[in-house]
């Protein structure tokens, strides 16, 4: 039932701000119902008791002749998930605050819509409400950048969107094939769980999924959508998109993925392991090179959830705990910094690193937030990315020391352009155009504290958060070992 | 029975009607008639009666024939000044259209061959006639004389077909030509083969399917809109309804013969519907093409014959038939404002009339198969289908081609909300939103609540 408030509480949201909001009135609608979702998430995280049990679970059947039930339910894994979404979600409307949007209760209608959309997709025990949720989410994302976003944002859209649609509709195909195998004739996670398939189907299953949570992410080589959709997409269509909607990928392949289909994984580990780390490189690399700093901040995301992805397929402790840690880092980290840069263009009209300078001088506060969330997504011990992606790298470095070592270098050198962007857009001296910067007020303040004061208390302190997924995590895993003995 | 009798006789009233020059009664009388015909049809729900062995009327034809009786009662709706601006003779053009329903309801219950030939004719003839309306104008005299050439020649195939069953079993009824298809497996007469051949041609004209399908785009372009809404839809059901009650039932036992010929009819038109459809800068045109790879999802229930087939069918043209009325509303809307048809009348839609420019949105998604719309059902359950007998390449040729369909049907959706139009203001009459409201809730209640209308039959 708690669940059932949880998922529709935004869909009620979007449908009343649709429809009984005013252009003035629609954000802080919008802002009200995302903070009692947050509210409602908030008390599930306090009723949660943390062993490896799936909670709150709520079971009926929705279409019965298709075997489809409304089945959800939260373990630790889901609850982290749930919580960056609604965490994030009232962040990003607040982030959105000083901007004005044309037909602004249906932009916030459509924010919420998502909302329900990812939740469902987080919460989801039928594998058929995981695709209903995962199409969701997709229709209001795609109509949020393609109405509000910037230049070429109807050509940068379609391209996201057939790139996703796609990705999803083999997933369909895998889904209905587990579907077609499964003696009890239903969508149940725990019935997909139980299946024994040989290697051949596992093989065909395991790229059906992957190649849809590969897009997701995204994994090189299946990335080329993403920069200019994060380019072109309105602040808060990107913060979405970087901060909670590519964790719908990362959340497949654990959830979906590893225990389905656990002998596939293992035989195209190698393949996976070797394109993330490619892609980590490879987006590095391209980052270094930007000019535009929104541009510089989607190729490092790219390279940060690489390393995600690998963690992940190391099938390790350490690397499904960092990928669970990192997931919620990543996310308040990459909203902060497009929520910076997002300030910067509003007043300055430009994200051109060459163009800007200085800024410290003249907004002192914002030099020292914007350097608190840099900080956190270049790793620095203290802050939350620390403790994920020293963990995720070690669970790199034990399945390989090679690869360990590149994609740890990567991550070194991923600091030296962030910090050096930084130096570029904050110090040295002020020039025309930057001379007159106002430094932040208001609900700017408001989110931006909220999300240095997350980013150091996770940083600090991390252990509650670890444990809530811990004991999930390592039932999952013994799960994958058990399933692969089995067949062995 | 009762039902073929109601719309036969309310389209002679509204003829003479139409003589005593009352045409304001006319709409009235139209949908009295149509709502009688289908309280008929609930009310012998799951009372299987066969008339002189020539009509078998159970839930497969109750069904399918209510989804055609509530489409062309969707479509009356939107004559609302539609043909007084095209004719003044409005009484032979709602005959015409009940006439062709009738055929329509013995397409989908006919027990005997000769009786699905007379369906077919029946409905045909009007539509020849309805398809050329417009006298004066020379695309319409295009569509009607191009659909009568290919559709007596398409009637010819069907004919011939039949006359060879018959030389096989000496009779026309369906059911004992299974029965004597399965009495005979292993001496089965070698007139079957191109019997079943010929009728499939036949058929495949009729409900559009690649490669009988080049009549389409040209009727469907020139034909007015209303009319091509009716053959898009009422007249489409129709004909897969036959289509299946015979190669579902009676040619069932030859299933292997006639699949692998039907399956490369289905990768064509997919392929074939959906990149053309690529290409149509017309939106009449786009769906037409769009209309022929409907077509071949619809097929796919007979690649696989399971005992939800017809069922299958049913959700698919149920979800489709909807989606289709509600874009050709918006369109006839939009062109009595603008003059044209073509995709870029649409641009900046989303302004001009909000409820409209929703209303084909979310059309264009179930089109398109979207998740949460009736269209994602009636593919799903189409896929379902197939992969039940491992037809692995058919559903991943299916699904590129889906992928192409999102593209030409989000261009419609980029036309309204991303695209700038002129700030004309555009009003809808009451019955084309009345239209728009029940097709749009009917599309969504389907999609998220299916368990409605699956295995009803």
């Amino acid at each position: 039932m708690e669940l059932l408030i949880l998922i529709f509480l935004p869909l009620v949201g979007a449908i009343a701000t649709a429809l009984f909001a005013k252009q003035n009135t629609a954000k802080v609608a919008a802002l009200i119902f995302s903070i009692f979702s947050l509210a409602v998430a908030l008390g599930l995280l306090f009723k949660f008791i943390p062993d490896a049990s799936t909670q709150f679970e709520t079971n009926f059947t929705w279409i019965q002749q298709l075997g489809i039930n409304f089945h959800v339910g939260l373990d630790g894994i889901s609850l982290v998930t749930v919580l960056l979404t609604n965490v994030l979600t009232p962040i990003i409307i607040l982030a959105s605050f000083k901007n004005e949007y044309k037909n602004a209760n249906a932009f916030y209608a459509l924010i919420l819509f998502m909302q329900s959309g990812l939740l469902l997709v987080f919460t989801a025990l039928d594998a058929f409400l995981f695709y209903i949720g995962w199409e969701a989410a997709l229709i209001p994302i795609y109509f949020i950048c393609a109405t509000w976003g910037g230049k070429d944002r109807i050509k940068v859209n379609m391209k996201f969107f057939v790139y996703t649609i796609a990705g999803s509709l083999f997933m369909l195909l895998g889904i209905i094939y587990l579907y077609l195998q499964n003696p009890a004739n239903n969508f149940e996670i725990a019935e997909f769980y139980k299946l024994q398939l040989d290697a051949t189907q596992q093989g065909w299953i395991f790229w059906a999924f992957f190649i849809a949570f590969a897009i997701k992410m995204p994994i090189f080589p299946f990335h080329t959508w993403q920069p200019d959709t994060y380019t072109t997409a309105p602040t808060p269509g990107t913060m979405l998109l970087s901060g909670i909607m590519l964790k719908m990928g990362i959340y497949g392949v654990i959830r979906w993925l590893l225990p389905v289909v656990p002998h596939g994984v293992q035989d195209w580990t190698g393949v996976v392991m070797a394109l993330a780390v490619i892609g980590i490189v490879y987006a590095a690399i391209i980052a270094f090179k930007q000019k535009d700093a929104k541009r510089l901040v989607a190729y490092s995301s790219i390279s940060h959830v690489g390393l995600i992805a690998a963690g992940i397929f190391t099938i390790s402790q350490q690397g499904l705990q960092g990928s669970m840690i990192q997931m919620l880092s990543h996310g308040i980290n990459v909203v902060g910094l497009f929520f910076v840069l997002d300030i910067i263009k509003s007043r300055l009209e430009t994200n051109k690193v060459d163009e800007l300078g200085g800024l410290a001088k003249v907004a002192p506060q914002l030099a020292i937030t914007f350097l608190i969330v840099l900080l956190g997504t270049v790793a620095l011990p203290g802050t939350n990315g620390f403790i994920g992606e020293f963990l995720l790298l070690m669970s790199v470095y034990n399945y390989s020391a090679w690869l360990g070592a590149v994609a740890g270098l990567t991550i070194i050198f991923g600091a030296v352009y962030m910090l050096r962007s930084y130096q570029k857009i904050m110090l040295g001296e002020t020039n025309a155009l930057t001379a007159s910067f106002k430094d932040i007020a208001g609900t700017e303040k408001i989110v931006l504290y909220t999300i240095c004061a997350l980013i150091i208390i996770i940083g600090v302190y991390p252990k509650p958060l670890l444990q809530l997924s811990e004991a999930s995590v390592q039932h999952l895993l013994e799960q994958i070992n058990h399933k692969l003995t089995g067949i062995n | 029975m009762n039902i073929i009798i109601t719309i036969a006789v309310t389209a002679l009233v509204v003829l003479y009607t139409g003589l005593f020059k009352a045409k304001k009664a006319l709409l009235p009388i139209t949908l009295l008639g149509l709502l009688v015909a289908l309280g008929f049809t609930v009310s012998a729900w799951d009372q299987p009666t066969v008339y002189f062995s020539m009509m078998q009327v159970d839930n497969f034809a109750l069904a399918f024939g209510g989804i055609a009786i509530i489409g062309t009662l969707l479509i009356f709706l939107l004559t609302q000044r539609y043909f007084a601006d095209n004719s003044p003779n409005i009484a032979e053009y709602f005959t015409l259209i009940l006439f062709a329903l009738c055929g329509i309801i013995i397409m989908v219950s006919y027990k005997n061959l000769s009786m699905l030939f007379i369906g077919v004719e029946i409905m045909s003839v009007c539509l020849y006639i309805l398809a050329g309306i417009r006298k004066l104008n020379f695309a319409s005299n295009e569509a009607s004389l191009k659909y009568f050439l290919m559709g007596a020649f398409s009637t010819g195939f069907l004919l011939f077909g039949i006359a060879l069953v018959y030389g096989a079993t000496g009779s026309f009824d369906i059911d004992v030509i299974q029965t004597s298809l399965v009495n005979n497996m292993t001496n089965v007469s070698p007139l079957f083969y191109p019997g079943i051949i010929l009728m499939m041609v036949g058929l495949c004209f009729k409900v559009g399917a690649a490669p009988f399908h080049f009549w389409t785009p040209d009727v469907y372009e020139g034909s007015p809109s209303l009319i091509t809404a009716f053959m898009a839809t009422v007249v489409k059901t129709a004909g897969f309804a036959a289509f299946l009650r015979l190669f579902a039932g009676a040619f069932e036992p030859l299933h292997d013969f006639w699949m692998p010929a039907l399956l490369v009819i289905v990768i064509i038109t997919l392929c074939l519907g959906n990149i053309t459809a690529l290409y149509q800068k017309n939106f009449k045109r786009m769906l037409a093409y769009s209309s022929i790879s409907h077509a071949g999802y619809l097929l796919f229930s007979l690649i696989v014959l399971t005992a939800n087939s017809a069922s299958n069918v049913l959700v698919y043209a149920a979800a489709y038939t909807f989606a289709s009325i509600v874009a050709f509303a918006v369109l006839i809307n939009v062109k009595q404002k603008t003059g044209s048809d073509d995709i870029e009348s649409f641009n900046g839609l989303a302004k001009r009339n909000p409820l409209a420019a929703l209303a084909l949105t979310i059309a264009m998604l179930s089109l398109a198969g979207i998740p949460l719309t009736a269209g994602f059902i009636g593919k799903y359950v189409m896929f379902l289908n197939v992969l039940e007998n491992y037809q692995i390449i058919l559903v991943v040729i299916a699904i590129l081609n889906a992928l192409i369909g999102f593209y030409y049907y989000f261009r419609v959706i980029i036309a309204v909300y991303f695209k700038e139009g002129k700030e004309v203001e555009l009003e809808t009459p009451v019955q084309y939103k009345v239209v728009l409201v029940v097709s749009t809730i009917v599309i969504l209640i389907l999609g998220v609540y299916p368990s409605l209308i699956l295995n009803l039959i």
